[in-house]
């Protein structure tokens, strides 16, 4: 087990550069997700460590030791990749035990190697069978088995759910997280999923174009985006973003697109007229009589547990909102929706960083 | 006018619902489709095919068509020294060159599915000897064997590496390592292009899991690339033995069989016998002789391919 020191690193391919500057440290024994959209970096990130991508600038260390220059098999990493990559022409067992005949361990040693993981993953029985043979939840097993025989110090995932469908996705989700909890070796996971990023790590490094837009665990990403990106980017469905402008007029308030103002909270220092988004949670979004956000309900979507609407501010903005009462509303009527000043986000308009609320101190 | 049509009427609708009920049939459809290929297989196959076995049981010469003498052309060869000689050859021929063929092709295969700069150029000059024709080479080959003129012993000359000129073509032993020379020259972009190819469908993936479980560079050869690439080989080599074992244009115009027979192929030794020599019965049954060896080098493929599906855990 070690932990992953990445320090400003950059890569170029050719005259393109891919990372512009990327640090994350990553302690022993914890679980993190890189997640971003397709492009962002992530997998190159992942395949740096892994040493299949030369570092262009910047320096990567696992435990004490920098990897900048040490070959992929001296790292102590082991990979599951996206196709699982499982070789055809050897059974799962020789699959799993590849790696240790290369080391040179004895058979026996193997054996016991191969048979131990085998238990811990459920896949005694299929042994002798061949990847062709196997179903994709089965090859995906049998990738994570050849990582776990050689007991490194590190386990990268590369999206290893994205061939998945829907359902065997949750499975294997929380079998990944079990497994890391019972092995507790240090793991970067690779995922475009929000969802698979917010329920397996412990800590998120959320990348948009090469670069690091935020850190930390799930839920602070999700209450403390740091800006629009991560905001829109992490939790399903996203949050509402609203354009328009401060308005102190005795306490501050938000102006909206169409005429509506909402409520801030009162110790805020942003100048007045100063152009801002405001940003709502959908479940934060409660029913008012006179006042808050006046919304035309264009669809709504019971679900049994919750109910979500979907409406049109009067500046034509979307909105959405999930109540977990049983509200019925007739598509095209007005409603007011409005939200506690805490749990509103306020975003520069041009930057896209966040303002600090009170509420983050 | 009406009575001729209405008479006419029925005819072409019995024709029309044959041919709609033709038409229906998957058997009968399938067998139509499968007419034009099987009839150009039977004229330009099969039809020769047998003609050379029948002429083989026959005595029959240019201008005379032979009786049945059963196997007595079969008899005459199996004590002809010149036939056992050319048998010997075409299997020297053969295994020597095929394994050169292999060894050197899959070598460049592996060169050019590296990234290579010019990568597509070299891999379209690798071609080039494939698409020249063989009698073309071959006589740009007789060039550079020439006893007086030969561009290889002048060019040891010059490097002072040899006193005299090589007689490439005249000493037997020579003769017999040049012709397999130039097999193999011609051979190679066959095997190459082939198993490049095949290496191409490895998935890059597999190379990179093989790195991190701590492959070395022969190592990945050993348990990532060959055993993928097996199934490919055997289809391969099963084609390169094919070609090689009948080859005729180069040792034609290289050598004619020469010098006293030593280079003697069995397909030059039928075409020597009987087109040159008028004795096309006995012509024959050598060419039929060569079908044991094809067959044998067809049955290696064919078990080749069943180890793929095993290989790749199929049939279950």
């Amino acid at each position: 087990m070690a932990s992953v020191a990445i320090g400003e690193v950059y890569k170029s391919f050719g005259a393109v550069e891919i990372l512009h500057g990327v640090s994350v440290n990553i302690e022993d024994g914890e679980f993190v997700t890189l997640v971003g959209p397709s492009g962002c970096g992530k997998s190159t990130l992942l395949r740096m460590i892994a040493g299949l991508e030369k570092i262009s600038r910047g320096q990567i260390a696992i435990g004490e030791r920098v990897v900048n220059n040490v070959a992929p098999k001296e790292r102590d990493v082991a990979m599951v990749f996206q196709n699982y990559a499982l070789y055809p022409h050897m059974t799962v067992a020789e699959n799993m035990a590849f790696s240790l005949m290369l080391k040179g361990v004895s058979k026996p040693e193997s054996d016991a190697g191969v048979h131990r993981a085998a238990e811990i993953l459920g896949l005694v029985p299929l042994l002798a069978r061949y990847p062709r043979q196997l179903s994709g939840g089965q090859r995906q097993r049998v990738a994570m088995g050849r990582a776990i025989v050689r007991d490194p110090a590190v386990f990268l995932f590369d999206e290893p759910l994205s061939n998945l469908d829907a359902k065997l996705r949750v499975q294997m989700r929380a079998e990944i997280k079990e497994l890391h909890q019972r092995l507790k070796t240090t793991t970067v996971y690779v995922t475009h999923d929000q969802i698979e990023a917010m329920t397996m790590a412990d800590k998120i490094v959320v990348m948009h174009d090469g670069i690091v837009e935020q850190i930390g665990p799930p839920l602070e990403l999700y209450d403390r985006p740091n800006n629009l990106f991560v905001a829109s980017f992490i939790g399903s469905p996203a949050m509402n973003l609203l354009r328009g402008e401060i308005a102190i007029d005795g306490s501050p308030s938000f102006r909206g697109a169409g005429g509506f103002s909402v409520p801030l909270a009162s110790a805020l220092s942003i100048p007045n007229g100063e152009p801002v988004v405001l940003g709502i949670r959908p479940e934060h979004l409660r029913l008012s009589d006179d006042q808050g956000i006046p919304v035309t309900v264009a669809v709504v979507e019971p679900t049994g547990s919750e109910v979500q609407l979907i409406g049109r501010t009067a500046g034509g903005e979307e909105i959405v909102a999930n109540f977990r009462e049983r509200h019925s509303f007739t598509p095209g009527e007005t409603i007011r929706l409005t939200a506690e000043p805490g749990l509103i986000h306020l975003f520069h308009g041009e930057t896209g960083q966040r303002f600090q609320t009170r509420a983050d101190q | 006018m009406a009575v001729p049509s209405a008479a006419i009427q029925p005819r072409s609708s019995i024709f029309s619902r044959i041919l709609s009920r033709w038409s229906e049939s998957r058997n009968a459809l399938g067998f139509g489709f499968m007419l034009p290929a099987a009839a150009l297989l039977l004229v330009f196959l099969t039809y020769p095919l047998g003609l050379g076995v029948w002429l083989g049981f026959t005595d029959a010469r240019i201008g005379r068509p032979g009786i049945f003498i059963g196997i007595e052309n079969y008899e005459y060869l199996w004590s002809d020294a010149v036939f056992w000689l050319s048998v010997f050859n075409t299997l020297l021929y053969t295994i020597s060159a095929s394994i050169l063929k292999f060894a050197l092709g899959l070598w460049l295969a592996l060169l050019l599915n590296q990234n290579l700069p010019f990568k597509s150029f070299f891999r379209a000059i690798v071609l080039l000897p494939w698409v020249v024709p063989t009698v073309l080479s071959a006589i740009a080959f007789w060039w550079i064997y020439d006893s007086q003129f030969s561009i290889l012993s002048w060019a040891l000359q010059q490097m002072g590496l040899i006193d005299h000129r090589i007689n490439f073509l005249g000493d037997p032993e020579n003769a017999r390592a040049s012709v397999i020379a130039a097999n193999v020259w011609r051979g190679i972009p066959f095997v190459a292009i082939t198993l490049l190819a095949g290496l191409q469908t490895i998935p890059q993936s597999l190379y990179e899991a093989a790195t991190l479980d701590g492959a070395s560079r022969w190592q990945l050869f050993r348990y990532v690339t060959l055993p993928l690439l097996t199934p490919i080989i055997a289809i391969t080599m099963t084609f390169s033995v094919l070609f090689t074992f009948t080859d005729f244009q180069l040792i034609y115009v290289l050598t004619r069989g020469g010098p006293v027979n030593a280079t003697h192929l069995m397909a030059t030794l039928s075409f020597q016998r009987g087109i040159s020599g008028g004795q096309l019965g006995e012509g024959a049954a050598i060419a039929v002789a060569m079908i044991p060896f094809l067959l044998a080098a067809i049955l290696f493929s064919y078990f080749g391919l069943q180890r793929r599906k095993w290989q790749q855990g199929g049939g279950d």
